[in-house]
């Protein structure tokens, strides 16, 4: 088998890091590190939301944020939203949302802030992942928790986790997919290029046992944050 | 069917961990059941009472129950009575009529309590749209002055004042100074020197990081002799 770029195998993730509790002031937080790909995410709330409008009294709201740091690509990023991050803090939102139960919380909004400070291909898997070990650091209540990753096909290949190399290469194609841990849903697919049904199939199979694996580092993550202190 | 349960008391439990499977057992407070299997809500301690499964809360912000005694901050003030911030999702209310003295009509209600004034409330009422009332009718209920505030995790503060209060009193005790803890996890703490203040503070401090070890009482009390 012809490896890959960096030497990896087609299953093979790049090294996962999770930690839980990185930023003080926030209600919950989480760091997810896989390979040069770093995302920070923090969760406020549950809290009034205001305007009020926005309010729904039945239920609490979930409102995600993804934003990358100017300095974490190479080119330069114009700080604030645009519109490739207001889709991504869509599909963080979705992606999240059937795990998360917030039915206890009428009128209220649970904010959750994805900010990625090193950018390496995934960012939106690796985002959707430390907001899933915030939401549940900050005392959510959770139904399932969710991990997400990349897979992609190459010249006809399909590999698990590609890096930016990978990605640039012509007619890669992207598929980001994101699993809950228990009940292996899937709570986000998107597609860019062209793949057949066939290699699809594989593709998602790939990923969630690739999810598996990124579900044992979250679930690491959060009981090694209580057991440091023992 | 056998039931089974997969945690054991005072494990570590995440969200979405299953904690027992079969009907034998009963979900509690912080889990559901799905199926045939109970499973967990938060992250937190297990904690099994014959058949309930219970999970107590490590993190997450405080949820408004009723009788809780409270500390809060005057945030808005209105025809009939004050705002209160109590450290939850929602404002608690305390109107005119829940406080203790007398108020004459029309009756400027910041000579009474001010903005930032903080407050020690008892939760008289909590509505299904999560509406917060309280009273500050009641023995040891009042506007505190001076002193100083420090914000603890809402879930710990049971560990804080311990079986019958033992944890308090003795804090109280060897620090000499007045301390009152909210359910809502603010405390409120006033010595008779600055030093005092913040050795009570760092006890506190230290209870909470190590809220989930069993035996903190003993611990605690050496370290309060050790700084006499």
């Amino acid at each position: 088998m012809d490896k890959r770029v960096d030497g990896r195998k087609a299953d093979e993730m790049r090294e996962i890091e999770a930690k839980v509790g990185i930023i003080k002031r926030a209600d919950g937080s989480a760091l997810f590190k896989i390979g040069d790909t770093i995302a920070i995410a923090a969760v406020y709330g549950p809290r009034e939301l205001h305007p009020r409008y926005l309010q729904n009294p039945e239920t609490g709201i979930l409102r995600c944020n993804y934003d990358m740091t100017s300095f974490s690509v190479t080119e330069r990023k114009k700080p604030g939203p645009n519109r490739r991050g207001v889709e991504i803090s869509l599909v963080t939102e979705k992606a999240l949302l059937p795990a998360v139960d917030l039915s206890q919380f009428p009128n209220a909004v649970v904010d959750v802030f994805v900010e990625i400070i090193q950018a390496n291909a995934g960012t939106r898997c690796a985002g959707i992942t430390a907001a899933s070990l915030a939401l549940a650091h900050a005392g959510i209540p959770m139904k399932d928790m969710v991990a997400a990753i990349s897979v992609g096909k190459i010249n006809g290949k399909v590999y698990v986790d590609l890096n930016k190399d990978e990605e640039d290469v012509e007619d890669a194609t992207d598929i980001p997919v994101a699993c809950t841990a228990r009940g292996k849903k899937i709570t986000l697919l998107q597609l860019d290029g062209n793949i057949t049904k066939k290699e699809l199939i594989e593709a998602l199979k790939l990923a969630k046992s690739s999810c598996e694996k990124i579900n044992k580092v979250q679930e690491k993550a959060l009981l090694e944050f209580y057991k440091q202190n023992e | 069917m056998t039931s089974k349960l997969l945690v054991k008391e005072k494990e570590i439990v995440i969200p979405g961990q299953e904690l027992a499977e079969g009907l034998d057992y009963l979900p509690s407070q912080g889990s559901f059941r799905e199926g045939n299997k109970i499973i967990s809500n938060f992250l937190g301690l297990a904690s099994i009472n014959e058949r309930f499964i219970k999970v107590i809360q490590l993190t997450g912000k405080y949820n408004a129950k009723v009788n809780d005694l409270v500390i809060g901050k005057v945030s808005d003030i209105g025809f009939y009575g004050w705002t209160l911030d109590i450290g939850c999702a929602y404002n608690a209310v305390l109107s005119i009529r829940e406080t203790s003295g007398f108020i004459e009509r029309n009756d400027d209600l910041t000579k009474h309590y001010d903005y930032g004034d903080l407050v020690v409330a008892q939760v008289v009422k909590v509505t299904k749209q999560k509406q917060i009332d309280v009273t500050t009718k009641g023995p040891g209920l009042k506007k505190l002055i001076g002193g100083k505030i420090i914000e603890v995790t809402p879930s710990k503060v049971p560990r804080m004042i311990g079986k019958q209060a033992s944890m308090i009193t003795m804090i109280k005790d060897a620090t000499k100074c007045n301390v009152i803890i909210g359910q809502n996890g603010r405390v409120w703490i006033k010595g008779e020197t600055l030093d005092k203040e913040i050795l009570a503070t760092k006890i506190i401090m230290k209870i909470e990081q190590e809220s989930h070890i069993e035996g903190l009482t003993d611990k605690i009390k050496e370290m309060l002799q050790e700084k006499k």
